[in-house]
């Protein structure tokens, strides 16, 4: 597809979206190499996913707006996609995390004592944990 | 009779929005063929959806996206700061457990799924009674101000809006 010509706002205005949400990627990308373990790395994509992609999102409907005179909406609907999909994405990570590095211990209690669901459970989660322990607080061998 | 056909009418609502923007027309082939969809879609899936999820306050909603939305922003320039100025023996991940006051399923999965889009938190776990939900914090100095503030800002309009 040939670039459209846009009228001058509009370019200042898609560069700048597209700029910020680069940046905003690459501070993601930057943050999983300089985070030291599984758990605040897991932090680092998360944020690319938000104002990242957002920035690439309201930049492609400014630029088809300004080119075509249309309102597109696919836009809205990869964000309501995202908006719905990363935090499982993000909960499983957390979760394998839990099974294979932390303890009851290491984790602060629920207020009643009940237990976190990845350790009452019974099934798959508690044999994870016995065919490959790992000592809570050892250091990460994927670091 | 209605509830028969229309299981979950606000459902049936959001699959036609959906299928409308996604096809990006207005024809009348597609909005046919969006109605179809929201007719059978619910249909099939019942069996998933045994209550029928209230939502209070419609128009607390839709303020409640725009609190997350600017949360989102302000919270990804913070993060953003953290990892690129912060030397990483500074920072102070932590644990913290929010205790819930919300019983409701859906406004429990809205509240977890608002907590990992701010950044700087990210839900991993409830409680087994589900009265407790395990958050991780990238920088916390302060783990009790982080709890408060997910209860006092979000929380509390969640209540209002499903309970």
């Amino acid at each position: 597809m040939p670039i459209a010509d846009l009228p001058l706002w509009a370019e200042i205005a898609v560069t700048v979206f597209l700029v910020l949400g680069g940046l905003f990627g690459l501070v993601g990308s930057y943050g999983l190499l300089k985070l030291p373990d599984p758990m605040t790395r897991l932090h680092a994509p998360t944020k690319a996913t938000t104002v990242g992609v957002g920035g690439a999102l309201i930049a492609s409907m400014i630029y088809i707006f300004a080119s075509e005179g249309r309102v597109s909406m696919h836009e809205l609907l990869i964000t309501l996609f995202l908006v719905i999909t990363s935090p499982i994405t993000a909960l499983f990570i957390a979760k394998v995390h839990i099974h294979l590095r932390e303890k009851p211990e290491t984790l602060p209690e629920p207020r009643d004592a009940s237990g976190w669901a990845s350790f009452t459970a019974d099934g798959p989660a508690k044999g994870v944990r016995d065919m490959h322990p790992v000592e809570p607080g050892a250091p990460d061998k994927t670091a | 009779m209605l509830s028969r056909f229309l299981p979950h009418p606000l459902l049936s609502l959001t699959l036609v929005a959906t299928w409308l923007l996604l096809v990006n027309s207005l024809k009348l082939n597609s909005i046919v063929f969006a109605v179809i969809l929201g007719l059978v879609i619910p249909m099939l899936t019942r069996a998933y959806w045994p209550d029928m999820p209230r939502l209070r306050s419609p128009l607390r909603a839709i303020e409640y996206a725009f609190v997350v939305l600017y949360d989102i922003v302000k919270a990804n320039i913070d993060v953003a700061l953290i990892v690129v100025f912060k030397p990483v023996r500074d920072i102070r991940p932590a644990w913290i457990c929010v205790p819930l006051d919300v019983r409701s399923p859906e406004a429990i999965t809205a509240l977890a799924s608002t907590i990992t889009l701010t950044p700087g938190t990210v839900s991993c776990d409830l409680s087994a009674d589900g009265r407790a939900i395990l958050v991780h914090a990238l920088h916390a100095p302060d783990p009790d101000a982080i709890r408060d503030d997910i209860k006092t800002r979000y929380e509390r309009r969640l209540k209002e809006i499903f309970e």
